[in-house]
């Protein structure tokens, strides 16, 4: 592969463009503007062809791991196939064409799609209200911290501001509850990586806002103790809070609902596989018990008779309001709805099945490799957490080393460092989609790292060696901070 | 339709390799009790064929219309190669770029995309994308609160000239955190903030101002006078723009004599389609000073280990994944996809192409706008220099017209009868490049004939 591809700005040339998207120059339009509203200096984008600029951008996109080219084995993530069917069937102009202040009535073929998306997340999860809105996960897990805080002050509860969380959580937990104006109390797991359920009581009290959990947890176990926990929980006044990140291991199997969480926020980009698009967009509905519903975000597509029609605060006063200026990553519930319909009942609980023996099968083979479970004796949900502390100690190898000697093989890295008390730790989840010969493959691939630690070191704590580049100066990077090309006028306005 | 590959001798290998009896086995630590059976009221699978005629007819079923409405979402055209390439799987089903060596194509986009959009708003350093315009708003304001050392409020100050959906989402967003904002009014006949009465809000230390440019209606702010005016008591300036309308008018890095703090915006009039609504991509830009209280991903250029040019995330130590309950933010995805698709765009663009796309909107506002007033009962609400964008009165409500021109196939406007109640019957219109003059010809008609038909109505 070619070392280095040029900047776009590298590719222009002053006085070439892509002429045949422009529109005609309209002078004339700019006389009722006046010179202080405009621009001096124009900005500096590029100056090139369409065939440049097609062929830039198509050469950045090979210098990518993508699912349609490898395996991302990346626990937490659930990095499955993104069905073709989804994208195209989404991207139909009409839905593309669709302005969001458009009336109701003119978007009822829409809007039944939504309306139905959110009764079979209702049925599929066992809450009672869904909202599409939030357009991460993250700002699901806002949206569902706002609406604990608004339950309990909606009763005059006011001193309820703190949010349990245990230590193996994702970051995003902690930093919603600081969001949402809440304080974080984080407790342990135990040794068997369930919550430590004796620092869950003495955490809980009149202060207790509620717990945020995530089952099968971050550290790729079910939570054994979710019924305690929930009575301990509810017992002190608290409210719970499922974080969805791993709902691909239940799916079909068991429903937040059933283990009674008040509330919950879906990854649709993860278990309902739309595509990560590079770091986004994702979409985090959430759903609600009884007890929740009136706090819901707005927009809800809601049915009158036959007829659809989006909810807004006048149908729900209570509500924590608009997290966005319209109704969320509308097309990408579209691409949550068509994998959904595709999936159907019988072929959730499949995905749930699949994607657990394909993470206990690819466990078994690491365990026989030689590689160490951080949590030997459990079963496998749908990931699992290997650490290579003893690597570490042994041989002077890292986590990180072996994550990137992975990319050599063509296989993504797994999460790494991550939960972050796990010494050394790789979190592999495998997903449903990945077939026995992958796995295999990539259980080959370890056993070769494995070797090269032994008997060539150097190999792997220098890897990769086959990417664009090798491994990239974070401290540089962040010390001599390089945002933007340099030469820009950006840099010369505003010295100006 | 589950999209698995499993034979069923290789699900009995791979069961005899973990030592199970069968799939069941593999859920034994959940406890029975909780156990669901099949969720009720699941539809039954479809084939692609099959959910493949289920969306076409959906989406037949709602049609297309010739649209006037902006109100913060733009219909603009977007060249093929846009989605084209954007779509391309290695872009599409990537992860986000943590993996550096792995993700080089997704990462020096994202660095020319924040080269792109710094320049083009003026500023020094802009993030990877935020969520859509109006949440960038919001972490906007909670970032001035962070980076304003003058200020120890956590008071701002928000135009009503401001979209009203932005003020909104900013609200529920900060206001856990006990962020206040106190109302500007704006002139009644200009439709622009009164400068001459913004001394009034000074008093209770305010850490931040917020400029939208052009405003909801429109109407170009006095943008020099409010910026200096905001810096001389204390204030940063929060600047919202439209980044089509940057190709002609200044941008907030030049406003006043210091320029804005903080800009952010809607991304979407760069090559992103309607989509009832999103995913869109809000963008932030600010100045070199505050970059550690930006929140969202940021890629940084730098050398590998054999001293080529690489790039990467970088200052990740304000984020959640690094930082948990002291982070900037608990945002974690930016809009990866969509900035994509702008970068592309852009690039094609290039500045002349956004000034003339820029200009022909212009154009074509200019021209509905005097197409519709010469309509009974219809006016132009606000005087003065406005962008691409204009509030018409009219005569009756607003609402019913509408209702009967989506009839014909037309969107009309946005009413602001919500919103906006003090203006009476008041519609928002915009006409981008993508409309002709014919187009224009037909809204001018079929209003027409709605206002003539009820004229004599009392």
């Amino acid at each position: 592969m070619q070392s280095r591809e040029p900047t776009i700005f590298e590719c222009s040339v002053p006085g070439r463009g892509a002429t045949d998207q422009w529109p005609q120059a309209e002078p004339a339009a700019l006389a009722d503007l006046p010179q202080r509203f405009r621009r001096k200096q124009p900005a500096m984008l590029p100056a090139a062809s369409e065939l440049d600029v097609v062929r830039h951008y198509t050469r950045l996109s090979q210098r990518n791991f993508s699912i349609d080219t490898h395996f991302y084995p990346l626990g937490s993530c659930t990095m499955k196939y993104n069905p073709k069917a989804c994208n195209q069937y989404a991207m139909l102009p009409e839905f593309l064409s669709r302005h969001p202040l458009a009336p109701a009535s003119h978007g009822q073929g829409l809007l039944a799609c939504l309306y139905e998306l959110q009764e079979i997340l209702k049925s599929v999860t066992g809450m009672t209200g869904v909202c599409l809105n939030p357009m991460a996960g993250a700002q699901g897990e806002f949206a569902g911290v706002s609406m604990i805080r608004a339950y309990h002050e909606a009763r005059g509860d006011h001193a309820r501001v703190e949010i349990v969380v245990p230590e193996a959580a994702h970051g995003t937990n902690p930093a919603t509850a600081t969001m949402c104006g809440c304080t974080v109390r984080e407790i342990p797991v135990d040794a068997a990586g369930d919550v430590d359920l004796a620092a869950l009581r003495a955490a809980v009290g009149p202060r207790t806002a509620g717990i945020m959990l995530t089952n099968p947890s971050t550290l790729g176990v079910f939570e054994r103790h979710i019924v305690e926990i929930e009575r301990i929980v509810h017992g002190a006044g608290g409210l719970l809070y499922y974080d969805g990140a791993n709902l691909n291991a239940i799916l079909g199997k068991v429903r937040p609902g059933d283990m009674r969480f008040d509330v919950i926020h879906m990854n649709l980009h993860k278990t309902f596989s739309t595509p990560h698009g590079g770091g986004g967009p994702g979409a985090g509905a959430v759903g609600v018990n009884e007890r929740l519903a009136p706090f819901l975000p707005v927009p809800i597509v809601g049915k009158d008779g036959g007829r659809y029609r989006w909810l807004d605060e006048r149908d729900l006063p209570q509500t924590i309001g608009n997290l966005s200026a319209f109704m969320g990553n509308t097309g990408v519930l579209l691409r949550a709805y068509v994998y959904i319909r595709m999936l159907g009942g019988e072929g959730m609980r499949r995905v749930a099945e699949h994607a657990t023996l394909n993470a206990n099968y690819l466990f078994a083979r690491l365990k026989a490799l030689g590689l160490d479970a951080a949590y030997p004796d459990r079963r496998a949900s749908h990931e699992f957490l290997i650490t290579l502390k003893r690597q570490a100690r042994e041989y002077e190898v890292s986590a990180m080393d072996v994550a990137k000697r992975l990319l050599d093989f063509g296989f993504h890295a797994p999460t790494t460092y991550f939960p972050l008390m796990v010494p050394e730790c790789l979190l592999i989840e495998p997903t449903e989609t990945e077939s026995k010969a992958t796995l295999d493959a990539f259980v080959a691939a370890i056993g070769r790292i494995l070797t090269e630690i032994v008997g060539d070191r150097e190999r792997v704590k220098n890897a990769p060696h086959g990417l664009p580049v090798r491994r990239l100066d974070d401290v540089r990077a962040a010390k001599q901070l390089d945002l933007t090309w340099p030469g820009t006028p950006a840099a010369d306005s505003v010295a100006g | 339709m589950a999209f698995i590959p499993h034979t069923p001798a290789e699900v009995r290998e791979m069961l005899d390799v973990i030592g199970a009896a069968d799939v069941e086995a593999l859920f034994d630590e959940i406890p029975p009790d909780l156990r669901a059976g099949a969720p009720a009221g699941m539809p039954e699978a479809l084939n692609e064929m099959q959910i493949g005629r289920l969306m076409r007819e959906r989406a037949a079923a709602d049609g297309t219309t010739l649209g006037f409405i902006g109100a913060g979402a733009y219909e603009h055209h977007i060249p093929a190669a846009v989605w084209a390439v954007a779509t391309r799987g290695e872009f599409y089903t990537s992860y986000t770029p943590y993996q550096a060596e792995a993700s080089q194509g997704t990462l020096q986009l994202l660095y020319e995309y924040q080269t792109m959009i710094a320049s083009l708003t003026g500023m020094e350093v802009a993030n990877a994308s935020l969520y859509d315009g109006a949440s960038a708003l919001a972490e906007a304001c909670l970032m001035a609160v962070r980076a304003n050392r003058k200020s120890s409020s956590r008071r701002l100050l928000m135009p009503a000239t401001v979209n009203p959906r932005y003020r909104r989402t900013a609200h529920a967003i900060t206001t856990r955190q006990g962020l206040s904002f106190e109302a500007l009014p704006y002139d009644a006949h200009g439709g622009i903030l009164a400068t001459d009465a913004l001394d009034a809000h000074a008093g209770a230390d305010p850490t931040a101002l917020v400029i939208q440019q052009p405003n909801f209606f429109g109407r170009l702010e006095e943008v020099d006078t409010l910026t200096d005016w905001a810096h001389a008591h204390g204030m940063l300036v929060i600047a919202v723009v439209n980044p089509t309308s940057l190709g002609l008018l200044a941008p907030p890095g030049v406003w006043g004599e210091r320029g804005a703090d903080i800009v952010v915006g809607e991304g979407q009039p760069l090559g992103v389609p309607l989509s009832a609504g999103g995913p869109y991509f809000g963008f932030m830009t600010t100045r070199r000073e505050f970059v550690r209280s930006m929140p969202g991903r940021i890629v940084g250029r730098t050398l590998d280990a054999g001293g080529h040019e690489g790039y990467t995330l970088t200052l990740q130590a304000r984020e959640q994944h690094i930082r948990r309950a002291k982070a900037t933010s608990n945002i974690c995805t930016n809009q990866g996809l969509l900035v994509t698709a702008a970068t592309i765009y852009l690039s094609l663009m290039g500045a002349e192409g956004l000034a003339r796309t820029a200009a022909a909107s212009h154009a074509r506002t200019g021209e509905l706008l005097n197409a519709l007033t010469r309509l009974p009962g219809v006016r132009a609400a606000f005087p003065g220099p406005f962008f691409h964008e204009a509030v018409l009165r009219l005569d009756r409500p607003v609402a019913p017209l509408l209702e009967a021109l989506v009839r014909e196939g037309i969107l009309g406007g946005f009413d602001l009868a919500d919103d906006y109640p003090e203006l009476g019957p008041a519609l928002l219109v915009c006409a981008t490049e993508t409309k002709t003059s014919a187009d224009i010809g037909r809204y001018q008609t079929a209003l027409g004939r709605l206002v003539r038909d009820r004229h004599a109505k009392p």
